[in-house]
């Protein structure tokens, strides 16, 4: 009987827990309207930075795409034209395709870069119906030549600003209809992986990009 | 003039009784969707959640929300279903719930103003009428033709006879004390001296009970999630579900009336407050009486099922004849 009496006390007390939390600070921060402040050097969605004069830092040397451990990054390097120089050097990435669902936000395109045009953005939100609008091709990643040129990625001593990411606002261009066949990397991935393989000859009216 | 409006509204013609039981039947819905989300925002607060806030303004449109997403879902019965019972025993868990409101007085009024129907054994339908509603359970899970609500509904049966004599006799203290079986004398008698006092132990094994009653946590043995993925309701879907959800929350708000009614001293002000007419002063006390069933869902895990048989029995049971006993020597002697 005294085991039972005790029992009513703890009871009590669990009510008296629960009726203190009501007035508690509740530490729930409502996600889309709110968004919580990144730590300063957040690794989230790429960009590719251009010179002051608008000219593409990216010189198409494929460093970015050996330091990914991810294998996540397929450049093609050109030539640059003499009339119409893409870059300040001789040659420019005529594509720039990464996969940002092998990426593992790890920085070392960033750090590997030597004339810093890949840069980590603070953006996150990346979510997307296709597999296929996953690859970001230039089209996406690249800052459009009026948006300015940004600090580097060494410069920055307070983090990243938060509105350097506006680039990835845009809607993904990648046609759903092609799939993985409207990028580059997706026509690699397609002879390397079995799975995609039989998706090769698939007519195009059917989306293709989460048929895996 | 007024007395003569009033005495004109509130004499039996059916279709004044009709616009009564409309409207009460249309502020027992809107107090149900509101309890409801009341009780997830007062659950959402005790796990240092907000609750819903997300459509209108502090959630307020959220009751609305739910119902069409209720409605628009799809009316499943399983193959194995018995599909007259099954499909008959959410009206049978609703009406009965319902049924209960007619009896019911709000307020103070002679004439009966605040009550569909003044019945002068009005506790005694109560009971009947509240123990209907295990009907609706019991049958709904039998009839699914499945076997978690089978289990559920067989727990529901085993329960009820487990706790309702209880619950009963924890009325009996009050009747002898009140010396009538009208709810309104019952209060009537409360007036000086509200009978969870006298009868604190009554008081205590009705709030027990009642959680048993309406099926809530900590003894929701009967939709158990944890051991029988929704117990009795498992294959109920769409309005169906909706309508079992809308019964369990008017039992809770019966049993909450029933509680001021017969313990809270109804109507009456506390401290001769009367500032507020008794109708807000029973509100209050309603509202504080479902506050406490949030408060316990938010703190209590759930009992083990053979406990809570032999908690029935062997310490509710016994404790409310002691009392009965006492109450009746007391007034024996005393009265």
């Amino acid at each position: 009987m005294r085991k039972h009496l005790f029992n009513v006390g703890a009871i009590l007390k669990g009510m008296s827990v629960t009726f203190s939390f009501m007035f508690k600070k509740r530490p729930t921060i409502e996600y889309p309207s709110i968004k919580k402040q990144h730590a300063p050097r957040f690794h989230g969605l790429h960009e590719l930075r251009r010179y002051g004069d608008g000219k593409e830092r990216c010189i198409g040397c494929e460093l970015c795409s050996s330091a990914c451990p991810a294998n996540a990054i397929t450049v093609v390097g050109a030539e640059n034209a003499p009339d119409d120089r893409r870059s300040p050097g001789e040659r420019f990435a005529a594509r720039y395709e990464i996969d940002e669902l092998r990426c593992i936000f790890c920085g070392m395109c960033e750090e590997a870069c030597p004339t810093d045009a890949i840069v980590l953005t603070p953006r996150f939100e990346m979510a997307d119906y296709r597999r296929g609008s996953f690859i970001y091709s230039k089209d996406r990643l690249l800052v459009p030549a009026e948006a300015g040129t940004g600090p580097a990625p060494d410069e920055r001593p307070g983090g990243i600003p938060s509105d350097l990411g506006a680039v990835a606002d845009q809607k993904s261009t990648t046609s759903v209809a092609a799939g993985y066949g409207a990028t580059h990397r997706g026509e690699i991935l397609k002879t390397q992986r079995k799975g995609l393989a039989a998706l090769r000859d698939v007519p195009a009216a059917t989306p293709q990009g989460d048929a895996r | 003039m007024i007395d003569a409006f009033v005495h004109f509204v509130t004499a039996p013609y059916w279709p004044f009784v009709l616009i009564k039981s409309l409207v009460l039947a249309f502020v027992v819905i809107t107090t149900f969707a509101y309890a409801m989300l009341f009780e997830r925002k007062v659950l959402g607060w005790m796990q240092l959640r907000p609750g819903p806030n997300r459509v209108g303004p502090w959630g307020l449109l959220q009751p609305a929300a739910d119902a069409a997403k209720l409605i628009l879902k799809e009316d499943l019965t399983p193959k194995t279903a018995d599909p007259l019972i099954y499909r008959l025993a959410p009206f049978i868990a609703l009406l009965t719930a319902f049924a209960a409101y007619a009896i019911i007085p709000f307020g103070e009024s002679k004439d009966g103003l605040w009550a569909v129907g003044n019945v002068n054994a009005g506790i005694l339908l109560l009971t009947a009428i509240t123990s209907i509603g295990v009907y609706g359970i019991s049958l709904g899970g039998w009839a699914s033709g499945s076997k978690y609500p089978l289990l559920g509904s067989v727990r529901s049966t085993a329960q009820m006879i487990s706790y309702e004599l209880a619950m009963t006799m924890s009325f009996v203290g009050v009747l002898i004390l009140a010396g009538t079986t009208s709810l309104d004398g019952i209060v009537h008698a409360q007036a000086k001296l509200w009978f969870f006092i006298p009868q604190i132990v009554g008081f205590v094994l009705y709030a027990i009970t009642a959680v048993a009653e309406t099926n809530r946590t900590p003894f929701d043995l009967v939709e158990a999630e944890t051991e029988l993925v929704a117990g009795f309701h498992t294959e109920y879907s769409g309005l169906r579900f909706g309508l079992f959800f809308i019964a369990e929350y008017v039992n809770m708000l019966t049993v909450s009336c029933i509680a001021t009614l017969l313990f809270l001293g109804g109507w009456n002000a506390p401290f001769g407050w009367t500032f507020l007419p008794g109708v807000v002063w029973f509100l209050i006390k309603i509202g504080a009486f479902m506050f406490f069933y949030m408060w316990l869902r938010a703190t209590l895990p759930r009992f083990r099922y053979d406990r809570l048989m032999a908690f029935g029995w062997k310490v509710l049971l016994p404790v409310a004849t002691l009392n009965l006993i006492a109450t009746a020597i007391y007034v024996a002697i005393a009265g």
